[in-house]
């Protein structure tokens, strides 16, 4: 805590700090220099920003209120499978329950939560842009998820939806009584933000690179989320109007997916997996991103085969594209179309696994440090690649039949989802926290909650492939009375009760360390991005001059010859002052 | 910091109102302006291309009362239609010509002419609506009736299908086109203000990229709804 009551130039301790403003309270005066936090003041200051790391944080707030609304539904879905009977609530009470748990989980934390967070406070950062290309249309976008937020949880709070997050037809046009439009519009709308983000990462990625920062010296984060952005431009509009025509077939019956008038249910399937197949890669790609970064940091090596991993983020990008089809194996889909699918379905896992093995040969014979980010990265690793096996379970035609709509669906895709993408998220903002909010987090915590949230997570979700293969069907409230099948979902429950935990803690602990934290120097762990060459945290225009890149991607150098750009003074140069001590 | 605070000559002033405060210099603006609306009309293309798919499957499930059902349609007004669209190309090309060439006056009629035919498309596609609104032609349950002969093998409701795909695509094309004008309405008010520069003018021409869009997509339409039936006895 005394480290927190004495404001220090990390750079420069003889350095005149900006002066702080009179009437600001003493708590934010604490940083020296003038940054992104405390260069203004007020609630207008913040809703009406356009500074890419303000916004970023905006979206930081409102997805973890989703994300915490998401859960509270899990616990619930949980709880009632605590016993086979269907005791804790009625059937239609469940469907409600798995269907917005996967419905705020999907559409308002997964999809956002990494590019929204980390890359919009990271991208211009990291390519040594000022800003990203339309500020304006990114607090815009940060608008319209909200207002497709606010409408969704209006419609659940008021009655919620029962058809699944997938709204397969005909249920969903023709016979749940649920507000099924009004829930589908609230994401419509969030599609847009959606894209919007998207549109924003392609035209920065290729107009705002620094001087020098030629497409080969990106870091693979932004290869990544160049990647998701193409998904996310090609994809989104096709869920938007499908989502459209669900609600048009509902509202005015126009026959589209209905066969008395010559429409096909099927051909929703169609629409619905081309967006929402590619979507897991939304949801991954960004994740992969980030572990491609912490795995090089904290083994202190150049990543092993740079360009591979780059371009195994476009590959899966394009296949992700040509491989809906293994969602329709059961939904009287001609059986050839089924074998090409499977086919492209197995290529997939080829630049998934380019990049698994990849770090796994970063790791070797590096420098290894197991702070919380590298815990994080590595329990990505392992769950990842259990993830994408079962995966492969699934993409065979016939396995597939005997396990499609059981628990082993739902633990393979909780695996990609929770194992991959939550495991990338913590990872990135334990990373990066020091230069967000410039302060440290507590190490030991760190770690600790990394190891709880890892037990927590496989007791949750092992068992579950277990109740799969052994046919426990998913959406059920109730299964059968087996007292085996009770004994995996107790620990399955159980499992979730660690797992909901483990994230309570950075929860408190972030929040405690934005107070209480050590100050963080620029550059602490070190790291080679152009993100750690300015303050922590950075100021409104990131650097104080534009920075010229004369180095590769991950070229590890003695931490006292990488200059910090971004210290406002006339020379803007200044050695960093070491990192912290662990 | 606003693009006022910077500093710049005299000369580079009037640029530099323009010029955001996060770009180095009006190449870079420009660039990520066209890039951004290209990006842009890329999601448009998939966000339409549902609807294209649509078509597609359906036509050739139904192929003969698909064309039963486009020789209903008035493919003397919709080449009406097509070719107003088409001469607000030129006129909004011409637009785009004049404001980089800073001709304010030819910008500002040009603009309003553009306007003028776009207005005029959504005009006559009003009185095809109209008069589909009066045949009770329009799929929506409850509404939609049809006591119109058909030849053997074709079902009223795949004439309702086509129907629907004919009121979805036009209506989300006429949409654009509405979006379009006030997009143009904006354009002509900056340009009176003295707006655009032959320095500065990337607004007009990002927003003629929109505008040729929606008409290259007209374009698709037109034969894609209307000319099905061009081949049938009875038709026209």
């Amino acid at each position: 805590m005394s480290a927190a009551d004495t404001p220090v130039n990390p750079m420069n301790p003889a350095a005149p700090a900006a002066p702080p403003r009179a009437d600001a309270p003493e708590w934010r005066t604490r940083f020296a220099h003038t940054n992104y936090l405390n260069a203004e003041y007020g609630i207008k200051s913040w809703l009406l920003t356009k500074d890419h790391k303000r916004i970023a944080l905006l979206y930081l707030i409102s997805i973890t209120i989703f994300f915490a609304l998401g859960g509270a539904y899990a616990i619930a879905i949980r709880l009632e499978l605590l016993t086979p009977a269907g005791d804790l609530v009625q059937p239609h009470t469940y469907n409600k329950l798995f269907t917005q748990h996967g419905i705020l989980m999907v559409f308002f934390f997964l999809i956002p939560s990494i590019p929204a967070v980390l890359g919009n406070f990271l991208v211009p950062l990291m390519i040594g842009a000022k800003d990203l290309a339309f500020p304006r249309i990114n607090l815009l976008s940060w608008y319209i998820y909200l207002v497709g937020g606010i409408f969704t949880i209006w419609a659940l709070l008021n009655g919620g939806i029962d058809t699944g997050w997938t709204f397969y037809v005909p249920y969903s046009t023709t016979f749940s009584n649920t507000y099924v439009v009004a829930v589908g519009l609230g994401i419509f709308i969030t599609g847009f933000s959606s894209i919007l983000t998207g549109l924003n990462f392609i035209v920065t990625i290729h107009t705002m690179r620094a001087p020098g920062m030629t497409w080969f010296r990106l870091p693979l984060f932004i290869w990544s989320h160049y990647a998701t952005s193409l998904i996310m431009i090609l994809g989104t509009p096709v869920i938007a109007i499908t989502i459209l025509l669900v609600a048009l077939e509902r509202v005015a019956h126009i026959g589209i997916f209905d066969p008395r008038l010559g429409g096909d249910p099927v051909l929703f399937q169609h629409f619905f997996w081309f967006y929402s197949h590619p979507a897991v890669y939304i949801m991954v790609l960004p994740g992969m991103g980030v572990i491609s970064e912490v795995v090089s940091t904290f083994s202190r090596k150049n990543i092993f085969g740079y360009s591979f991993v780059a371009f195994s983020s476009l590959a899966i990008a394009v296949f992700g594209f040509l491989v809906w089809g293994h969602h329709l194996f059961t939904s009287s889909q001609s059986v050839y179309a089924g074998m090409i699918f499977s086919l492209i379905s197995f290529a997939v896992a080829i630049p998934s696994a380019v990049k698994v093995f990849n770090w796994t040969a970063t790791l070797y014979r590096g420098s290894i440090s197991y702070d919380t980010p590298m815990l994080y990265a590595l329990s990505f690793i392992g769950l990842f690649t259990i993830g994408g096996l079962t995966g492969l379970f699934l993409a065979a035609l016939g396995m597939d039949v005997h396990l499609t709509d059981t628990y082993f669906i739902v633990a393979h895709f909780h695996y990609i989802m929770v194992g991959g993408t939550l495991s990338a998220y913590m990872a990135g903002l334990h990373m990066w926290w020091p230069k967000i909010t410039g302060r440290m987090y507590p190490e030991g915590w760190g770690r600790f909650a990394a190891l709880v949230l890892f037990v927590g997570f496989n007791l949750t979700f092992f068992p579950q492939f277990l109740l799969g293969y052994m046919g426990m069907p998913r959406r059920y409230h109730a299964y059968a009375p087996d007292p085996l099948w009770q004994v995996l979902n107790v620990m399955s429950t159980a499992g979730a009760s660690i797992l909901g935990f483990g994230l309570l803690i950075p929860a408190v602990y972030f929040i405690w360390s934005m107070r209480y934290g050590k100050f963080a120097p620029p550059n602490p762990w070190p790291a080679t991005g152009l993100e750690w060459r300015t303050l922590s945290p950075p100021p409104t225009e990131n650097f104080a001059r534009t920075p010229v890149v004369t180095w590769e991607a991950y070229e590890y150098r003695p931490v006292e010859e990488m200059e910090v750009i971004g210290a406002g003074d006339a020379e803007g140069v200044q050695p960093v002052g070491g990192t912290i001590s662990r | 910091m606003t693009a006022a605070e910077i500093h710049l000559t005299d000369a580079e002033a009037h640029a530099a109102t323009a010029l955001q405060h996060h770009f180095d210099n009006m190449e870079q603006q420009r660039e990520a302006g066209t890039l951004g609306m290209w990006v842009f009309l890329i999601t448009e293309i998939m966000f339409f291309g549902g609807l294209f798919t649509g078509y597609v499957i359906y036509r050739l499930l139904n192929a003969d009362a698909f064309a039963v059902a486009s020789s209903t349609l008035n493919w003397k007004l919709g080449a009406l239609n097509t070719a107003v669209l088409i001469t607000s190309s030129l006129t909004m090309a011409l637009a785009v010509f004049y404001a980089q060439t800073g001709v304010r006056r030819m910008q500002i009629i040009f603009l309003l002419i553009t306007m003028l035919l776009g207005a005029t498309f959504l005009v006559v596609k009003g009185f095809e609506y109209g008069e589909k609104i009066e045949k009770h032609h329009v799929p929506i349950a409850g509404f939609w009736h049809w006591d119109e002969a058909l030849p053997a093998g074709v079902t009223a409701e795949r004439v309702q299908m086509f129907y629907w795909i004919y009121f979805a695509m036009t209506g989300l094309h006429a949409l654009h086109m509405i979006i379009g004008l006030g997009i143009l309405a904006c354009l002509v008010y900056f340009a009176w203000r003295g707006r655009y520069t032959p320095e500065y003018h990337a607004p007009v021409e990002i927003s003629g990229l929109y505008w040729h869009f929606v008409d290259i997509v007209w374009i698709f339409l037109f034969p894609l709804l209307y000319l099905l039936g061009a081949h049938l006895s009875h038709g026209h």
